[in-house]
């Protein structure tokens, strides 16, 4: 039903060695460094965090967005085995082993940020957690999250190494695993919104609403489809092979979909609450609005046509806009948007942006090796 | 199979399994918490405050805290505001010739920054690991280093800008005023009520300091009046009779003797607003002032704390996890159906 008509994944191969690995390992060896230097001497010395920004890029872009970006394994597997189009089902493995990548990179980023990391263990400790934060929410069902996502992704390496019977054994309760694999993403999705009420009138009324955890969720899912298309369109023009069109078009058009709901809620939202006003105020606040509304309207108007859907630019186009507007509502939120009050500045360090750029080295690096060591994208004869 | 049929099997059943929570799950709205009734606090009083910063430097001295330095010669401990090394501050307020006290133009004023201890304190709500805690009895909002993972969610929540961290440590800790909790055994209360010379940092019970603010509030500007310092009288009638053993409350509450420490002044010009009576709820820390609170560094908040709505949401998605459950049942019925065949199919691809 699923897949028999689709070819069996298998590794690319080819080359670990080129120059995208290389610059990769020189980011992967910068950011060990500067983290060296962070948990010797603190987060101060690496880092712009001051108290009127306790959170930075790391929490905002490694965390927030990077596991937004990750949400491609949680979009595709909902469409595949919840709403049984399994015309998708090659898509699902490359977008699961990205998503895998993201979110153990952001549970990763998470430590580095943790200013008593030490102590981390309290928030698995019954006698420590503390169920009414939303931060407790977001760690808990992350953390399952990628562990579920190793086990989701557990056959790929099974595979591999011939452990057939372990393979079968995995098989069984995988329909159990898909399942918690679109439940923990859509309630840690939604409580990264939740995680900004608390701050209440710190955060700019264009971005603080009871909705939070409605947009988060919708934006993750669009998110997740538009990752994924980015993802094809690279994955095809690196390693050479067919742009997977006739996947890729009909999904656009789901997320389309998805947006268009997203849309009508986040407007709705601030007209309801009497916050449009502050959108026509000039100030830096009006203008990242403006730009994120610009990013997630622009594809209704690029890929709106069924025949836009099928050129591939256009597609890949749509996707960036996509990424970009859901990354700037929740960089808007947390940081453009956030005002303690007091003469607090906050803008990333080298050091810091080495560090998200470390950690995005080690996803690209680390979806390289996979992909051309493990069956991950489907059987093709490669051209080069 | 049609599979546009279970397209739109999955379709329904996620539809219903997320009416039937949200149908199952009352809304229920968690209201703003009150201040516990017998809740411990200050009422600082910004026309009584002459600036002499004896409560910075008393404050330094119980918190153990090391001095910070703001000026070339680091002589003097002249932190600008306060941190995860200070925990108390008096700020200052300018306006052009700075002619009177208390006055908004061409005046200057007084205010302090320190803990407001909030009835329904973000930050505890934030707090992922309890190391924030409100104290259930004396309401007052305490840190617990050896809990904290320091994730900073509390400095990001407060609204009033008060836990701070150590970013200049690799084992930075949260620093914020705990109103002295760990002086109280030995019947102290806050130092920087205890070394107030004018008593414009009153130690007390809030409802007391409440009903001393409005005493405050409807007396005549420059006429002389009585202001007690230190700690409020009825505070200590009330709470040292204790248990009938005389021990149990009286233990904790029992505050060291002290003379009668109030004088005669003129009072102020009041501006008529209690802050902290309603902010976000109330806070067990109360102030008074003669120029606008915004214009003195104090937040103009709404009556609802933050983390009511927070706790709302949250409890209504996730309480009791009869959403999450509801969904994961629906999601694992569907899947079942769906995942099955796809395993078998690619098992004999591969064999």
């Amino acid at each position: 039903m699923a897949n028999n008509q689709h070819a069996a994944p298998a590794p690319v191969g080819g080359s670990l060695v080129n120059i995208v690995t290389l610059s990769c390992g020189v980011l992967i060896a910068l950011m060990a460094a500067i983290l060296m230097v962070r948990f010797l001497f603190g987060l101060g010395a690496v880092t712009g965090l001051n108290d009127g920004y306790p959170w930075g890029i790391w929490i905002a872009v490694d965390v927030v967005i990077g596991s937004a970006f990750a949400c491609g394994g949680f979009s595709v597997a909902m469409l595949v085995y919840i709403f049984n189009r399994g015309e998708y089902h090659p898509l699902v493995r490359p977008a699961l082993l990205a998503s895998l990548f993201g979110y153990t990179l952001a549970g990763a980023g998470v430590m580095f940020d943790l200013g008593r990391w030490w102590n981390v263990w309290n928030m698995y400790w019954p006698w420590s957690i503390n169920p009414n934060s939303v931060m407790f929410e977001v760690a808990i069902c992350i953390s399952l999250y990628i562990v579920v996502m190793w086990i989701e992704f557990s056959p790929v390496v099974l595979e591999q190494f011939g452990k057939r019977d372990i393979k079968k054994k995995v098989s069984k309760a995988m329909f159990f695993i898909i399942a918690l694999g679109t439940v923990l993403p859509m309630m840690h999705q939604s409580s990264l919104g939740t995680l900004l009420v608390v701050l209440g009138v710190q955060v700019h009324p264009l971005w603080q609403t009871p909705l939070l955890p409605l947009l988060y969720l919708l934006s993750a899912i669009f998110m997740g489809y538009a990752v994924v298309l980015f993802e094809s369109c690279v994955a095809s023009s690196a390693y050479r092979r067919r742009i997977e069109m006739h996947m890729l078009t009909p999904m656009a058009k789901i997320m389309l979909g998805i947006l268009a709901v997203f849309i009508v809620v986040r407007i709705g939202d601030v007209v309801v609450r009497g916050a449009l006003p502050k959108a026509f105020v000039p100030s830096v606040e009006a203008l990242m609005f403006w730009l994120e509304m610009a990013c997630v309207i622009a594809p209704l108007i690029l890929i709106g046509a069924e025949t836009n859907r099928r050129n591939p630019a256009r597609l890949f186009l749509a996707g960036i806009l996509l990424m970009l507007g859901g990354a700037l509502m929740r960089l808007n939120g947390f940081l453009i948007g956030y005002e303690t009050g007091g003469d607090f500045n906050y803008f990333p360090t080298l050091a810091e942006v080495l560090v998200t750029a470390g950690m995005f080295a080690v996803e690209v690096l680390g979806y390289i090796i996979i992909t051309r060591r493990f069956p991950v994208l489907p059987r093709e004869e490669a051209i080069h | 199979m049609g599979t546009r049929r279970d397209f739109l099997k999955g379709v329904l059943a996620s539809g219903a399994a997320a009416t039937a929570c949200a149908a199952a799950v009352p809304a229920l709205a968690r209201e703003t918490r009150p201040r516990p009734p017998e809740a411990l606090g200050l009422l600082y009083d910004a026309t009584l405050c002459v600036g002499c910063k004896a409560c910075v430097a008393a404050c330094k001295e119980s918190n153990d805290n090391p001095p910070e330095f703001s000026t070339v010669d680091h002589l003097w401990d002249t932190p600008l505001d306060t941190s995860g090394y200070t925990f108390n501050i008096i700020k200052m307020y300018r306006n052009g010739t700075m002619d009177a006290k208390d006055q908004e133009t061409n005046g200057y004023a007084f205010m302090k920054t320190s803990c407001m201890h909030c009835g329904d304190p973000s930050c505890v709500s934030a707090c992922p690991v309890s190391a924030m805690t409100k104290d259930p009895e004396t309401g007052v909002v305490g840190y617990n280093p050896d809990k904290c993972i320091g994730c900073r969610y509390c400095v990001a929540a407060c609204p009033f800008g008060i836990p701070k961290y150590q970013y200049d440590s690799p084992t930075g800790r949260i620093g914020k005023c705990e109103l002295c909790r760990h002086r109280h055994k030995d019947g102290h209360y806050s130092a920087c009520a205890e070394v107030c010379p004018t008593g414009a940092t009153l130690f007390g019970r809030t409802e007391d300091l409440l009903a001393e603010a409005k005493r405050r509030l409807a007396m005549k500007p420059g006429e002389l009046n009585r202001f007690p310092r230190g700690r409020l009288r009825p505070a200590q009638e009330k709470m040292l009779q204790g248990k009938p053993d005389g021990k149990g409350e009286r233990k904790r509450h029992g505050w060291r003797d002290e003379p009668d420490q109030s004088y005669e002044t003129p009072a102020g010009k009041y501006l008529q607003h209690v802050y902290g009576e309603k902010e976000y709820g109330g806070t067990q820390v109360l102030k008074l002032s003669a120029v606008n609170f915004e214009k003195v560094g104090m937040p103009d908040l709404p009556p609802d704390a933050a983390a009511a709505l927070s706790e709302t949401i949250q409890h209504n998605l996730y309480g009791n996890l009869i959403m999450p459950f509801a969904v994961l049942g629906a999601m694992t019925y569907v899947a079942k159906r769906n995942v099955k065949p796809d395993d078998e199919s690619s098992d004999q691809e591969e064999g």
